[in-house]
């Protein structure tokens, strides 16, 4: 296990890099802690699989230096950086029963024989396939493989990080559930240093104590679910966290005030008047529906009943704003929007702003 | 209108559709729902003309289309594994339905630039697929299907392989694109979740059987039985065994009063089925089942948090609102709201179900 280092690392896959647009990665500073548990989570072209190759050795960053506690491993190749790693579709040999493909690993690192079968036992346990541990790979479902790609990622007790590229993409949404828990048991158990990849929210906030956010080639966040959730940085993690994300509506900000058109909203805390383009962000959960004079008249546009809770599309000022009701809630007649003014953030040119109290 | 008559399909002794019968109104949208291997693929495929039913019709506006070539049938497919021609650019791909049908040109370049517009590939037009993402590869398909005028168009899970966010905003605008162009549109997907968002009707699978074929809503309000329920929910549904004693249900040493109309069932033995976000955490107003329970895990999807619970054997999913961390074995209690219980016989049929599932006052 270790303290993995990001050193003003940046990438381009342009030898001569002349504007940011042309980084795939812009510069980011940062220490994964040994033993952490990490998510980088972004939709595709975010830049999430370029910082998956520079930490493990796959890709030498443009700029800057990556370092494994305190060592710089800039120029180590892979397999000398002692890296497991486990990708989107499962990588085991069919002709080896599931006992020999876990013990792969270990067999090709001169590992102890007694020390090898203790490990592999250890892991047909955690991953509930005992009763498959004699036979040969071919033939199991894509889940099952897939587990046992997981195990000869965990089976290692020297690696110093253990990176997963969308482990869970060919799993079945009832399976899903288990893996998912599965991974989380693992890392509680066995405390390595694990980084996980995904464009699913579901999954990098169940699995990591800490989300990195990408959007762009840029960190846009590292926070824990609870701070995403909460205080998005950046208008790009609220709109991707949630379902459906955070409402983003233009306004400009005076005080404790916010106009959107010619509609007023009353803010908690009090902002300066702005050249850059100013947003108000507020969850969908934040948003109530009621019927009488106080709050903002709103058009009612569509409302999708998906079980649960229903989604209710207004319309305010030409801007959607989503409400989430929750089940048996009723849409009222003439409805006002009621904002939580405590849940209000204010954004300029994308960036979260404090207010003043 | 199509029209599927006890069709079965069967191969060697196995059978994989099982007397399947439903009518599909034009315009609207009809979602297959079920597990992996339920046997949505092969009921489209039989829907498509690609394989005959061993028994059964299938008809098209009253006109058997069985022995119909695929070719002579007016049907657009998406698969989960986008398809292409890699040679031509997007906008070809798009257009090459309406170059085959003869279209003009200007009414081409319009639909092409609609469809482009509407799956946010305006600025990829001139690029080949293979210079693509995957999402923007099954844009591409997805847009030459809504061009393609074809009376039939089959979803066999177009968005599986794209990220949730472009799901998310393609699941809110598909319906509108489908009932606008009067085609019947059959979308197949693994999640409960998707069907709801979609709406329409949904069928359910298992197994090769259609086990409830609704409005989508009330097939999740009001499903048939255990196996529907099991299929349309996602986490499954928690199922507690009881035995119902008098005007009680009773499990180990805790019970709940028989409520909504379940107080008349004859006693004897019961399984209650309670969906995980109606699982409380914190006692709720009216009566409830207490169970004492220790966490298992808990995931967290943005908004909400799903806590996995154990009670006597018996696992059990609670879902919150909000972020919460809570302790992995710690001992916590939760209540099954007896408003709330679906309750299934010993044969597995619904016999009881929440009346505030139905939209009313909760």
């Amino acid at each position: 296990m270790a303290r993995i280092t990001l050193d003003k690392i940046a990438h381009s896959y342009d030898p001569h890099p002349k504007t940011d647009a042309d980084f795939a990665l812009k510069q980011l500073d940062y220490d994964w802690e040994d033993g952490g548990a990490y998510a980088l989570l972004g939709p595709s072209g975010c830049g999430k699989t370029t910082l998956l190759n520079i930490i493990s050795g796959l890709l030498v960053p443009s700029q800057g230096h990556i370092l494994f506690d305190g060592a710089d491993v800039t120029q180590l190749q892979p397999e000398e950086r002692n890296i497991a790693q486990v990708f989107q579709f499962p990588v085991i040999y069919d002709t080896m029963t599931v006992r020999q493909n876990l013990a792969f690993p270990l067999v090709n690192r001169r590992v102890a024989g007694d020390e090898i079968s203790k490990r592999v036992n250890e892991m047909i346990e955690v991953l509930d396939l005992a009763d498959k541990a004699d036979r040969k790979a071919r033939g199991l479902t894509a889940d099952e493989k897939q587990k046992i790609s997981l195990g000869r990622g965990l089976v290692r007790y020297d690696v110093n990080a253990i990176l997963f590229d969308e482990p869970l993409t060919v799993i079945d949404p009832h399976m899903k559930w288990q893996l998912r828990t599965k991974l989380k048991d693992l890392h509680r158990q066995l405390g390595h240093t694990m980084i996980y990849v995904t464009h699913d929210q579901t999954e990098a906030l169940t699995f990591a104590d800490k989300v990195v956010v990408m959007y762009e080639g840029e960190v846009v966040q590292i926070g824990t679910p609870e701070e995403l959730f909460d205080e998005p940085a950046h208008t790009f993690v609220g709109y991707f966290i949630g379902s459906p994300g955070m409402n983003v509506i233009p306004c400009e900000v005076e005080g404790k005030k916010a106009r959107i058109g010619a509609t007023e909203v009353k803010l908690n805390k009090s902002y300066r008047p702005s050249d850059k383009s100013t947003d108000l962000g507020i969850r969908p959960e934040f948003i109530t529906l009621k019927s009488g004079r106080t709050g903002i008249p709103a058009h009612v546009e569509a409302v999708e009943d998906i079980g649960r809770f229903k989604i209710v599309r207004t319309n305010l000022e030409g801007n959607q704003v989503n409400v989430v009701l929750q089940e048996g809630e009723p849409v009222p007649a003439d409805p006002k929007l009621v904002f939580d003014a405590s849940r209000i953030n204010i954004y300029q040119d994308s960036h979260l702003v404090q207010g003043e109290a | 209108m199509l029209d599927l008559r006890n069709v079965s399909k069967r191969v060697g002794n196995s059978t994989h559709i099982d007397s399947i019968s439903m009518q599909m109104e034009k315009g609207s949208l009809n979602v297959l729902l079920g597990p992996t291997l339920s046997g949505k693929t092969t009921l489209m495929r039989l829907m498509a003309g690609l394989d005959r039913p061993t028994s059964g019709d299938i008809l098209m506006d009253g006109k058997s289309v069985v022995d119909v070539a695929v070719q002579k049938r007016n049907v657009a497919m998406v698969y989960q594994q986008f398809i292409n021609y890699p040679a031509m650019t997007v906008y070809e791909n798009i257009a090459s339905p309406m170059r085959v049908a003869k279209v003009d040109d200007t009414t081409i370049d319009r639909r092409v630039r609609e469809a482009a517009a509407l799956m946010k590939l305006e600025p990829y037009l001139d690029r080949t697929p293979l210079n693509l993402s995957g999402g923007q590869q099954q844009r591409t398909a997805l847009a030459r299907a809504l061009v393609k005028d074809a009376e039939l168009v089959l979803l066999d899970e177009p968005l599986a392989n794209l990220d949730y966010k472009l799901r998310e905003e393609l699941r809110a605008e598909l319906p509108k694109l489908f009932a606008e162009t009067g085609a019947v549109f059959v979308y197949a997907t693994t999640e409960p979740q998707e069907a709801l968002l979609l709406g329409g009707k949904t069928a359910t699978l298992h197994e090769g059987r259609v086990t409830q074929f609704d409005e989508t809503i009330r097939a999740y309000n009001q499903p048939c039985d255990l196996q529907t329920a099991q299929t349309f929910s996602d986490p499954p549904m928690n199922i507690v065994p009881v035995q119902k004693q008098g005007r009680q249900f009773v499990f180990g040493n805790t019970k709940v009063a028989a409520a909504n109309g379940a107080g008349a069932l004859a006693d004897g033995d019961y399984k209650l089925g309670i969906r995980p976000h109606h699982m409380a955490l914190e006692k709720p107003t009216g009566a409830a089942m207490k169970l004492d329970c220790t966490v298992s895990t808990t995931e967290i999807t943005g908004s909400e948090t799903f806590v996995h619970l154990k009670s006597a054997d018996v696992g059990l999913v609670a879902l919150t609102h909000g972020v919460h961390r809570v302790e992995i074995g710690q001992p916590i209690t939760a209540y099954l709201d007896q408003s709330r219980l679906f309750v299934f016989d010993s044969d597995d049929r619904l016999v009881a179900a929440p009346v505030s599932g139905a939209g009313g006052e909760g």
